[in-house]
C-alpha cells in the first residue's frame, strides 16, 4: 500500500458549510481523500466528482438472471421433466408462472444488488473500520486529505481548509 | 440547501441539534431495561409460554386438535396468517412507497414499522407451515427440492405456491432493506459504547462502516432501488394471498375484486399496527419531538383513505354478488351478512367501515387516546373481515347436508397467541437493542426542522 497514514483533517459542522468547503478546496488544487458524514448529504458526491454509482446496472443483471432462471426452472420441471395433467390444461403456459417469475426476479435482483454494495464498499461483520475521527457517526463531517498524495505542505493545506470554514483543523496518523 | 414548504410543520420539534439526535435514540440502547420494558416482556413470555405448549401439542397430536372439520377446513389458521401478513405492509409502505413519494415524515417512524413488518411475517408464516400438519414434509410440499417421487415437481400453477414464493421473497427483501439501514446507526452506537462486549457486538452488526461519501452515495443509491424493487413486491405479496381464494371455485371467494380490495385492507391494518405500536413506543421512550401530533395526524389519513377503500370494496362485493345474479354467489352474501355469523360481518362493518370515518373530525385525528382506541378497533375488525371471507363462505358448502358451524378449540386460540408472544417479545428486543429511530435519516433533515421552528 502506498504510505497513506498521515492525514489532515477539516472538521464541519454544517453540510452546507461542508459542501462549499468541498468545492473551494478542490479548486485550490489541493486532492480530498474522503469526506466522512454522519448523514447522506445530497450533492456531495457529485461536489467530490465522483461518478454515478453502477449499482443500478448491477440490480438489472441480476433481476434479469432471476426471470431467466424462474422461467427455466418452471418450464423445466412442469413441461418437460414431469408434465402433470392438472385440470387438462396446457403442460405449461405463461401466465400462471409469472407470479413465481416475479418474485425470483425481486428476490435475485435485491440480493445481487445488495451483495454487490457490501463487495464494493468493503462491509463486512469483521472489518476494523479507520476512524478518523469518533464524531462522524454523532454530528460531524470531517474532510480527510492524505499527505503523500498532496504536494503542498501540511501547513499550506491546513492554512486552505482554515479558510473553507472548517471549525477544527486536526493532524490524524494511523501506524498499521 | 434542502428547502421545504413554509406551509409543511416541521418534522422534529424541541428544537433538536443533530447531536440530540444521537443522544435521545441511543439512551434506550445504552440504559438499563427500564421497568416497563421488563413487565412489557415478562407478559410476552408467558403468552409465548402458553402458545408454545399449543404449538407442541398440534405437532405431536396433528391439526385435528383445532376445530376445523370437514366443512370449514380453513377457520383461525388461515385468517390469522391474512392478519398477520397484513399487519406488516404498512412497514413496506412506510419505508418503501413513502421513499418513492419523498415523504420525509417517513423517517422517525421507519424503522420501528419495518421491524413489524418482518416479526408479522414471521407469526404469518408460521401458520400455513402448521397447517401443513407434518411440517418435516413441508419443504417437499412447498419448495422445489428434488425427491424421490419421480422427482414430482410442485405445482406451479397454484396460488399457494405462489405465496410459498411470495411471502419468502417478501420476508428476505424486507429483511435486508431493514438490515442496511440499520447499519449506519449501528456504527454511531459502536463509536459511543464503553464496554468490550457492546464495542464488539455492534461493531460487528455496523460491518465496518465509517460514513465515506463513496459509500453514502452508493448506500443511497441501493435504498432507493430497494424501495423501487419492495413496492411492486408489496402489492404483489397481498395480490397474491387475496388469489388464495380468488382463484378458486367457492363462491364468497372467487371475485376479481380481491388484490386490490385485500392490498387496500393489509395497508389500513398495518397502519393500525403502526400506530397501536408507536404510540406506546413514543410514550415509553419520550420520543414525542420525533413522532409528532403531526405524524400520528398524518398516519390517521391513510387510515380514513384505505378504509373507505375497503368499505367501497364490501358493498361492491355485495352489489355484484346481487347483479350477477347467480344464486349460489348470492346466497353467499345474504347468509354472510344475516346468517348465522352475522355478528361477525356486524362487527367487520362497524370495526372497518364506520369506526375510522370519525378520523375525518381533526379533534379525533389529532387525540392520542382516541387515535390508540380506534388503531385497536381496526385490527379487531381487520381479524373479523378475514374470519367473515373465510368461514361464512365454507360453513354452507354445496351440500347442506355437510353445512356446519366452526368453534375454535383451546388450541385455535393457543396457537394465535403463541404469535402474538412472538411477536412482541421479537418486538421489544428490538426496542431495546436496537435504535428505534432511523438517526442517519433524521439528522438529515434536522436543519431543514429547526430553521423552520426558529422562525
Amino acid at each position: 500500500m502506498e504510505s497513506n497514514k498521515h492525514f489532515v483533517l477539516g472538521v464541519y459542522e454544517d453540510e452546507d458549510v461542508l459542501l462549499d468547503a468541498v468545492g473551494k478546496v478542490r479548486e485550490s488544487g489541493v486532492k480530498i481523500h474522503e469526506v466522512y458524514s454522519p448523514f447522506p448529504v445530497h450533492g456531495l458526491d457529485g461536489a467530490l466528482g465522483y461518478k454515478m454509482t453502477r449499482l443500478p446496472k448491477a440490480a438489472f443483471m441480476f433481476g434479469l438472471l432471476g426471470t431467466t432462471l424462474a422461467l427455466t426452472m418452471q418450464i423445466g420441471m412442469l413441461g418437460f421433466d414431469w408434465p402433470m395433467i392438472i385440470g387438462g390444461k396446457d403442460f405449461f403456459s405463461i401466465p400462471p408462472f409469472i407470479p413465481v417469475t416475479f418474485e425470483l426476479t425481486v428476490l435475485l435482483s435485491a440480493l445481487g444488488m445488495v451483495g454487490t454494495f457490501m463487495i464494493v464498499s468493503d462491509l463486512k461483520p469483521y472489518k476494523k473500520p479507520r476512524i478518523f475521527d469518533i464524531r462522524i457517526t454523532d454530528d460531524k463531517h470531517v474532510m480527510a486529505i492524505d499527505l503523500a498524495k498532496n504536494k503542498m505542505s501540511k501547513d499550506e493545506i491546513k492554512k486552505i481548509i482554515q479558510g473553507s470554514g472548517a471549525s477544527e483543523v486536526n493532524d490524524k496518523d494511523f501506524e498499521e | 440547501m434542502q428547502v421545504t414548504s413554509t406551509v409543511r410543520e416541521a418534522l422534529v420539534t424541541g428544537n433538536k441539534t443533530v447531536h440530540d439526535v444521537t443522544e435521545d435514540i441511543c439512551r434506550q440502547v445504552e440504559g438499563k431495561p427500564t421497568k416497563s420494558w421488563m413487565l412489557g416482556m415478562a407478559v410476552s413470555l408467558a403468552a409465548l409460554g402458553i402458545g408454545a405448549y399449543a404449538v407442541l401439542t398440534l405437532l405431536w397430536q396433528g391439526i385435528g386438535v383445532w376445530g376445523l372439520n370437514k366443512t370449514v377446513g380453513w377457520a383461525w389458521d388461515i385468517t390469522n396468517f391474512v392478519w398477520w401478513v397484513g399487519i406488516g405492509h404498512a412497514g413496506t409502505l412506510i419505508s418503501a412507497i413513502l421513499l418513492l413519494f419523498r415523504q420525509k415524515w417517513r423517517m422517525s417512524i421507519n424503522r420501528a414499522a419495518e421491524a413489524m413488518t418482518i416479526f408479522a411475517v414471521i407469526c404469518a408464516a408460521m401458520f400455513p407451515a402448521l397447517h401443513m400438519g407434518r411440517l418435516w414434509l413441508g419443504f417437499y410440499w412447498a419448495l422445489p427440492l428434488p425427491n424421490t417421487f419421480g422427482s414430482l415437481w410442485v405445482n406451479f400453477n397454484s396460488p399457494l405456491l405462489w405465496d410459498v414464493f411470495a411471502i419468502s421473497t417478501y420476508f428476505t427483501v424486507s429483511l435486508v432493506f431493514w438490515y442496511i439501514g440499520l447499519i449506519p446507526d449501528f456504527a454511531s452506537i459502536r463509536d459511543r459504547a464503553k464496554n468490550k462486549i457492546s464495542k464488539a457486538v455492534y461493531g460487528a452488526l455496523s460491518f465496518g462502516w465509517d460514513g465515506a461519501a463513496k459509500t453514502w452515495s452508493r448506500y443511497e443509491s441501493v435504498a432507493l432501488i430497494l424501495a423501487g424493487l419492495a413496492t411492486p413486491l408489496v402489492l404483489s405479496v397481498h395480490t397474491i394471498v387475496s388469489m388464495d381464494f380468488a382463484t378458486s371455485v367457492i363462491p364468497g371467494w372467487h371475485t376479481t375484486i380481491f388484490p386490490p380490495y385485500f392490498v387496500a385492507g393489509a395497508i389500513f391494518s398495518g397502519f393500525a399496527m403502526v400506530l397501536t405500536l408507536m404510540l406506546v413506543t413514543r410514550k415509553v421512550f419520550k420520543l414525542e419531538d420525533y413522532i409528532t401530533i403531526n405524524h400520528i395526524e398524518l398516519m390517521n389519513i391513510v387510515i380514513i383513505i384505505t378504509g373507505s377503500i375497503v368499505g367501497i370494496a364490501y358493498i361492491t362485493e355485495f352489489f355484484i354478488a346481487w347483479y350477477s345474479g347467480v344464486e349460489a354467489e348470492q346466497y353467499a352474501f345474504i347468509n354472510r351478512a344475516f346468517g348465522p355469523y352475522w355478528w361477525a360481518y356486524a362487527t367487520m362493518m362497524t370495526c372497518n367501515v364506520i369506526s375510522p370515518q370519525l378520523f375525518w373530525v381533526k379533534s379525533i385525528r389529532t387525540n392520542i387516546a382516541a387515535t390508540f382506541i380506534l388503531s385497536i378497533v381496526v385490527n379487531i375488525g381487520m381479524w373479523f373481515e378475514r374470519f367473515v371471507i373465510i368461514v361464512t363462505s365454507l360453513h354452507r358448502d354445496f351440500l347442506p347436508s355437510s353445512w356446519a358451524m366452526f368453534y375454535p378449540t383451546f388450541y385455535d386460540v393457543g396457537v394465535y397467541l403463541f404469535t402474538f408472544g412472538l411477536f412482541f417479545t421479537a418486538f421489544l428486543l428490538f426496542a431495546k437493542f436496537f435504535p428505534v429511530i432511523n438517526m442517519a435519516e433524521v439528522k438529515s433533515i434536522i436543519k431543514s426542522s429547526s430553521l423552520k421552528e426558529k422562525k
